[in-house]
């Protein structure tokens, strides 16, 4: 687990994968709340520069939808959406998601868990593309997985070319 | 996950980039040629694979602009191109910075949200202790 505050965005044994960690500190209860009521959740979920929420519906229970759209310049818009597989309240969260413009193709998977300790909650976000159809096309993009493999290599190509 | 606008770097070089990131092989070589240029011949050498494989990998780094040759025209050392990978470590920088903004934002709300909402937030970690879900 994190010893600090500090963002970590790490590969995992699983090339299917990528996890992003973070802690907080506040009980999961809270944690919990802020990730998953719209209003909250709307508060800091971020947006680039010029976007904003333009939807913002989760129905938080096992088999409920979720659906999020930003609007940004010029009338363009991002959304996503998708079902809520797993649903422990304040331990463990897992959705599918599935993107309007699809930037990669077919859903991803997410699992987020929230694992209390000392009044401070560690916050393990886990994205897992579910077909080898749709990671081997994001693999063409410079999205999660592609950037997994980046990371691989960039840990020791960026140290090892910084002096030059 | 959540949108990322890349739009204003170049995208099918990130494709490119990305895409001959991902065999292990061409990181190995990569890897190799951030300690210094080399001959196809030398790159082959760890590899248990011939020449003609270790070629095709080094044409793919090359059209990724990840790496170019040299002026001896008998060796053609490959080098590496260091620029790609630096645009490559921006995407991934702003993807970064998404998350911690995103998190810096959601820390001053339970900051706020501890002062509200205390009394409720107590009951509900008592009930999941009750549970046996110890919380350390």
């Amino acid at each position: 687990m994190t010893k600090s505050n500090a963002l970590q965005i790490t590969t995992t044994p699983d090339d299917r994968e990528i996890r992003i960690t973070r802690r907080f500190d506040a009980p999961r209860q809270l944690v919990w709340d802020a990730y998953t009521r719209p209003e909250l959740l709307k508060r800091w979920l971020g947006t680039m520069p010029g976007w904003s929420w333009a939807v913002c519906e989760m129905d938080v229970r096992e088999g409920g939808h979720y659906r999020w759209v930003w609007r940004g310049p010029e009338g363009a818009e991002m959304g996503l959406g998708g079902v809520y597989r797993e649903v422990v309240p304040a331990e463990r969260l897992v959705s599918t998601e599935r993107y309007d413009q699809a930037w990669y193709p077919g859903e991803a998977v997410g699992t987020v868990e929230f694992t209390e300790r000392g009044g401070r909650t560690t916050l393990v976000t886990t994205l897992r593309y579910d077909s080898k159809a749709a990671r081997d096309a994001v693999l063409q993009s410079p999205a999660t997985e592609g950037m997994e493999a980046g990371y691989t290599a960039l840990d020791a190509l960026l140290a090892s070319t910084a002096a030059a | 996950m959540q949108p990322i606008g890349y739009g204003d770097l170049s995208a099918a070089r990130l494709d490119a980039t990305f895409a001959a990131l991902a065999d292990p092989t061409r990181r190995a070589i990569l890897a190799r040629l951030a300690s210094g240029e080399a001959s196809v011949r030398e790159l082959t050498e760890p590899f248990a694979m011939s020449q003609a494989a270790i070629s095709k990998h080094l044409k793919v780094l090359e059209r990724a602009g990840l790496i170019s040759h040299g002026r001896d025209a008998q060796r053609r050392p490959r080098k590496l191109e260091a620029a790609p990978l630096a645009e490559a470590d921006e995407w991934l920088e702003r993807y970064r910075k998404f998350w911690e903004e995103s998190y810096g934002r959601l820390d001053l709300l339970l900051d706020e949200m501890k002062r509200t909402a205390k009394p409720r937030a107590r009951g509900r970690r008592a009930t999941a202790k009750r549970k046996g879900r110890p919380d350390r």
